[in-house]
């Protein structure tokens, strides 16, 4: 597994909150990441800082440096737009367009650039079917995707992100909302993805993280206490405050 | 039957007298206003059904009552909708993208909130004022059609802006999240995904507005549009009269034939409202389903 994204000494500040504390870490190319920790820890805020959402709120600021393949984020060179198209976000509650299936997952090509109705359609099949949602909706496209049920509406959004043609994909709490039979659906969807895209995801759930995961990443108040391969972490912690976690002694 | 001993019987009695009662007094609290406009509708429907005929929509006014009819008004309200609606439609959506969209949220902008919901709340009389002394004397557009229909565009500004702010407002945050995560740039955003979600919203607003708008006489007359009118505008400068000043006209005239024309007038005029407002709630059904 070749390390993706680097991130060094990496803090952050809501006005004068410090929320992320001297963060450092790297996360693997092409392998699923969890991030856990109790709430409040950070997670949600360092996945921000990934594709830059933290930027449109208000006071927020940030030191030392985080880096996809080399290329700092948070330099000139990168454009926010760019970059978002390369590292796809879906988040805890499903929130479609109040579109149809098809101008959803059009959406982002769109915003892009691409017109042919060809190239589109074309798009929107294979995305859906990346998102193993396609046989469940090809015969009504143009329906809304609210009328859709909410496991459905989740693997849309993964849909939706794919249709850009990301590399990296971040998922906040992306099952949280959703009932088990869903949450598996979603569980074994990221698996297949894992070949072919980075993926970063928050989890509330420590089965969860233990089932998908390759790399796991614990958290506590703004700190990163440990990261190592999933199956290390939960088995052989190093940290005491990782053990006393995962064995559920407090969170 | 035991776990219903213990209930107070006397206390439940009391609080459904209190229910009944507030039931009653909600219902005449309703019917005042229904009353007191049927009554209205029926009063002006029984003056003025009588000359609800062809001649009021293709006559202009003249002294005799029997050859009189609104069409100069009539014309005059509808031009001066057809330039206030896009006037009003793009400055008052602009403004509203602007103060929920771009600008930030600091001391200036709450004050320039605070202004624009008192400017809507400011009476028409002054937008009259405000108008006479800009665009009539000012910019020397005198009497003109032009005139008034700028006068009105900034009487139903601030209208616009507040309730297309609301409909913006009332788009959830994870819609934005939604689009700004793919890529799009802010007016992506706005433009694909908040506008066509508030749409209904800002629409009903500026439909709701117009229909103020065709009512509103006083800030008109400021402006000296003219109570006679027997010809048509042919350009923005012409001068022009609208169908409230018409029926204010006829209503001030002694002879009980003026008085069944301005019955009648007011007949018009109410229709157009409501299918106005008809189409208000039209819309907002309609694109309540989708969002
Ligand atoms: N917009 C904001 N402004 C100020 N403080 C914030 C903001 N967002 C988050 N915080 C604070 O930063 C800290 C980290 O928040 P974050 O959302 O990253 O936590 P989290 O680990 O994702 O928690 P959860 O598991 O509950 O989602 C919290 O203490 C939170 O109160
Ligand atoms: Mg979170």
């Amino acid at each position: 597994m070749q390390p993706l994204i680097h991130i060094n000494k990496l803090n952050l500040f809501y006005t004068s909150f410090h929320a992320l504390k001297d963060v450092t870490l790297t996360i693997p190319e092409k392998a699923i990441t969890a991030f856990i920790g109790p709430s409040g820890c950070g997670k949600s805020t360092l996945l921000r800082t990934l594709n830059r959402m933290n930027d449109m709120i208000p006071g927020t600021r940030i030191e030392g440096s985080i880096a996809i393949g080399g290329t700092e984020l948070y330099s000139n060179e990168v454009d926010v737009e760019t970059l978002r198209k390369k590292v796809g976000m879906v988040f805890q509650q499903p929130n479609p367009f109040p579109k149809s299936i098809y101008d959803n997952i059009a959406y982002g090509p769109r915003l892009h650039g691409i017109r042919s109705k060809q190239k589109l359609d074309e798009i929107v099949e294979t995305s859906l079917k990346s998102a193993a949602l396609w046989d469940e909706v090809k015969d009504h496209l143009k329906r809304s995707a609210l009328s859709i049920s909410g496991g459905q509406q989740q693997r849309l959004c993964i849909a939706r992100a794919l249709a850009v043609n990301p590399d990296i994909l971040l998922m906040d709490e992306a099952t949280s909302a959703l009932d088990p039979i869903s949450t598996l659906k979603i569980e074994e969807l990221v698996q297949e993805l894992k070949d072919r895209y980075t993926i970063v995801m928050v989890t509330h759930n420590m089965h969860q993280a233990a089932r998908v995961s390759n790399q796991t990443v614990f958290f506590l108040s703004g700190e990163v206490i440990e990261y190592s391969d999933t199956e290390k972490l939960f088995s052989n912690p190093t940290d005491q405050r990782t053990e006393d976690y995962i064995s559920g002694r407090f969170g | 039957m035991s776990i219903f001993q213990d209930a107070n019987r006397k206390q439940i009695a009391n609080r459904r007298r209190v229910d009944w009662l507030l039931h009653i007094l909600f219902v005449i609290a309703t019917s005042v206003g229904v009353l007191a406009l049927c009554a209205l509708i029926i009063d002006v429907l029984v003056d003025g059904v009588a000359r609800l005929q062809p001649q009021l929509f293709t006559e202009f006014p003249s002294r005799k009552a029997d050859g009189s009819g609104m069409k100069s008004a009539l014309v005059g309200t509808v031009y001066m909708l057809l330039i206030m609606l896009p006037l009003s439609f793009v400055l008052g959506v602009g403004a509203a993208i602007y103060l929920e969209e771009y600008a930030g949220k600091n001391r200036l902008t709450r004050l320039i909130q605070l202004n624009i919901s008192t400017l809507a709340g400011v009476p028409s009389i002054v937008y009259g004022i405000l108008g006479l002394t800009i665009f009539v004397r000012l910019m020397s557009l005198d009497r003109s059609l032009i005139a008034g229909a700028f006068t009105m565009t900034l009487l139903v500004l601030p209208i616009i802006i507040v309730s297309a702010q609301e409909a913006i407002r009332a788009v959830p945050k994870s819609r934005r999240d939604a689009s700004f995560a793919l890529g799009a740039t802010k007016w992506q955003t706005v433009s694909r995904s908040v506008i066509p979600s508030s749409l209904a919203g800002i629409l009903t607003g500026v439909i709701l507005a117009m229909s103020r708008a065709i009512g509103e006489t006083a800030p008109l007359v400021m402006i000296g549009a003219l109570t006679y009118v027997a010809f048509l505008p042919n350009s923005l400068m012409d001068s022009f009269t609208v169908m409230p000043i018409q029926i204010y006209n006829w209503i001030s005239k002694p002879q009980l034939e003026f008085k069944e024309l301005a019955a009648s007038g007011i007949l018009v005029l109410l229709a157009l409202l409501l299918i106005m407002n008809f189409s208000a709630i039209m819309l907002r059904n309609k694109y309540q389903k989708n969002v």
